[in-house]
């Protein structure tokens, strides 16, 4: 358990996407085979900088989000590593039969990123939230599913999908987020839980992934003045879920409290709520954007009215704490 | 092969094809049927694929988009050696075999998995893509039905190949005219289809897609054509081989009964002899 971080605000200017395009342009120089495809949003992707270097390694689709991911997978049963970039809302559902068959059932190595996730594009409307892609997209069997929470988290998981050769679905906010590690202090392993905490003995678990890890952490620190102890979960790898990481904490805590800018159904909650009651039962409460379209407006107003910021947690790990 | 003996071998490709399905009780046998000379002549002609060198990074690719035709795919696979005709037709289909209703890439000789059509032309334009940046000289060939055309996804993996110039790659459609409701241009028309291609920037070329002769001078100009991806519209029967079920919609996926495999046996087998004494 590392312990809770210093919530940083510093100011932070370089969002989760611009992390992506500097990491992905760092092994691009030394590797030919790293390809990125936008679907008319290399500028919402932040990929215009590696458009420009590399155009030779950069294919562009126009607005055609299926064809997007069928050449993509193409490209990589050919050996290439493609990253193919789309809003996240159009990405997980509208190419969602081609992520099924092209990339995971056939088995190809093809990354998706999931540009402007969540309420992102908040006053955008339902049609631009992507709400269900947890859920859409970690049913599919052979498929992995992973929202970093900060730059730092980005790259380092970025850098570990450039290494191995299966298909992953990554999902990043448009804005950036302040940071939550340091580039020299960011632990990562793959597909492990970064447990954050005070305490081996905590009272509760805060699950959180994306940018709800920072308001978990923020929960946290507010009940640590009123001696409660909550450990909190940055679970950037949501399938493979880390249930080693909840299991551990199960036996100590009163409960958990999941929290994920997703619906309320079949995300983050719905999974962590499955792996503890199958195995040790306790308490979990899932905060969750409602299931109905969204109030309008910034992300941080869509938050604070769904209680899904640091006071809001914590009022949840209280009623479990009681 | 002459171009005679590959027809002989379509044919004779077709009983195998037949007697996998009356034995599975399962298939799409209209369209294994159509499709069988294309096939034959892409594998045994035009392209450079063969379980020796089919890890090759320069072999040729191929993508059956079409994957209900996957009981005529399976049966060309076998006779390339891939892997073995018997296993193939005892277990299609059958609890726990890897021989799936639909193409599978567990298996040698089979690149991507399909089933949904749509798939087959992008996924192609992405592999043509990749060999261009590679600068590698390999072909992409992709073979969809006529009815799949309907699905939007052909036409952005269309839009994209055309844009490219991905003269690479080569579609050919399965143009037989049917498909499980009735003929396509009730369900949901297509013509004028060579216009439609050519206006995306392929290169079409139309022929007779159950004639060797024909299929094999259209692949050669497939190949020879520079600067535009290249669409084979082959003009097809479904059903090709015996009256019993050619042309016939309810034949997309129909199993015969003794009595019509009885005669269907005898219709292929009456088509193979007469090849003998052309």
């Amino acid at each position: 358990m590392y312990n809770l971080p210093e919530l940083n605000t510093a100011g932070n200017t370089i969002p989760n996407r611009q992390a992506i395009c500097d990491t992905l342009m760092a092994a691009a120089a030394a590797d030919r085979d790293v390809i990125a495809l936008c679907s008319d949003s290399r500028g919402s992707a932040s990929m215009t900088p590696f458009f420009s270097a590399f155009p030779e390694q950069s294919v562009e689709v126009g607005i055609a989000e299926q064809n997007l991911v069928s050449i993509a997978a193409g490209l990589a049963s050919c050996g290439k590593k493609p990253f193919a970039f789309s809003p996240a809302c159009f990405l997980s559902t509208r190419s969602y039969e081609q992520a099924k068959i092209d990339c995971a059932y056939s088995d190809t190595n093809t990354t998706l990123i999931g540009i402007s996730g969540g309420v992102s594009y908040g006053a955008l409307g339902m049609s631009h939230h992507s709400a269900q892609d947890i859920a859409a997209m970690a049913a599919i069997p052979n498929m992995r599913v992973y929202l970093p929470s900060d730059r730092h988290q980005t790259k380092r998981l970025i850098q570990a999908l450039l290494q191995d050769k299966k298909c992953a679905y990554v999902r990043v906010g448009r804005n950036p987020v302040e940071d939550i590690y340091r580039e020299e202090d960011c632990p990562f392993e793959m597909n492990k839980a970064v447990v954050l905490g005070n305490t081996d003995r905590p009272d509760a678990a805060i699950v959180a992934c994306g940018e709800m890890v920072r308001p978990a952490i923020g929960a946290a620190k507010l009940l640590e003045a009123e001696g409660i102890h909550a450990a909190v979960l940055d679970m950037y790898c949501v399938k493979p879920l880390d249930t080693e990481a909840i299991l551990t904490l199960a036996p100590i805590v009163k409960g958990f409290v999941t929290v994920e800018e997703h619906a309320p159904f079949g995300g983050l909650g719905s999974m962590v709520s499955q792996t503890v009651a199958a195995n040790c039962p306790r308490r979990v409460i899932n905060m969750a954007l409602p299931d109905a379209p969204v109030i309008t407006g910034t992300s941080r107003e869509v938050f604070d009215t769904y209680g899904l910021n640091a006071e809001g947690i914590a009022a949840r790990v209280r009623e479990i704490v009681k | 092969m002459e171009n005679r003996e590959l027809a002989q071998l379509a044919y004779e490709l077709r009983k195998k094809t037949v007697d996998v399905i009356v034995g599975a009780k399962a298939g799409h046998i209209g369209g294994d049927m159509s499709v069988m000379d294309i096939l034959v002549m892409l594998y045994f002609k035009h392209m450079n694929i063969s379980p020796e060198n089919q890890n090759d990074p320069g072999r040729d690719r191929f993508v059956l988009s079409k994957g209900h035709s996957v009981e005529s795919y399976y049966t060309v696979l076998s006779e390339k050696g891939f892997f073995s005709y018997e296993t193939y037709r005892d277990t299609f289909s059958a609890y726990g075999s890897e021989f799936i209703g639909h193409p599978h890439n567990s298996l040698p000789g089979v690149e991507m998995n399909s089933g949904s059509l749509g798939h087959g032309l992008p996924v192609s334009t992405g592999m043509a893509i990749a060999g261009k940046m590679d600068k590698a000289d390999y072909r992409v060939y992709t073979v969809m039905g006529d009815g799949e055309l309907a699905e939007g996804s052909v036409w952005e993996g269309a839009m994209a190949a055309g844009h490219y110039h991905l003269d690479n790659l080569c579609a050919v459609v399965d143009r037989n005219g049917l498909q499980i409701s009735g003929t396509t241009e009730d369900v949901m028309s297509h013509e004028p289809l060579a216009d439609r291609f050519s206006s995306f920037g392929w290169h079409v070329i139309e022929c007779d897609g159950n004639d060797m002769d024909a299929l094999d001078a259209a692949f050669t100009e497939a190949k020879a054509f520079k600067g535009k991806p290249s669409v084979v519209i082959a003009h097809t029967v479904k059903g090709c081989g015996s009256p019993v079920m050619e042309n016939k919609a309810p034949w997309h996926h129909k199993v015969p009964s003794a009595e019509e495999y009885a005669q269907i046996e005898t219709d292929l087998e009456a088509r193979e002899e007469a090849l003998r004494h052309v």
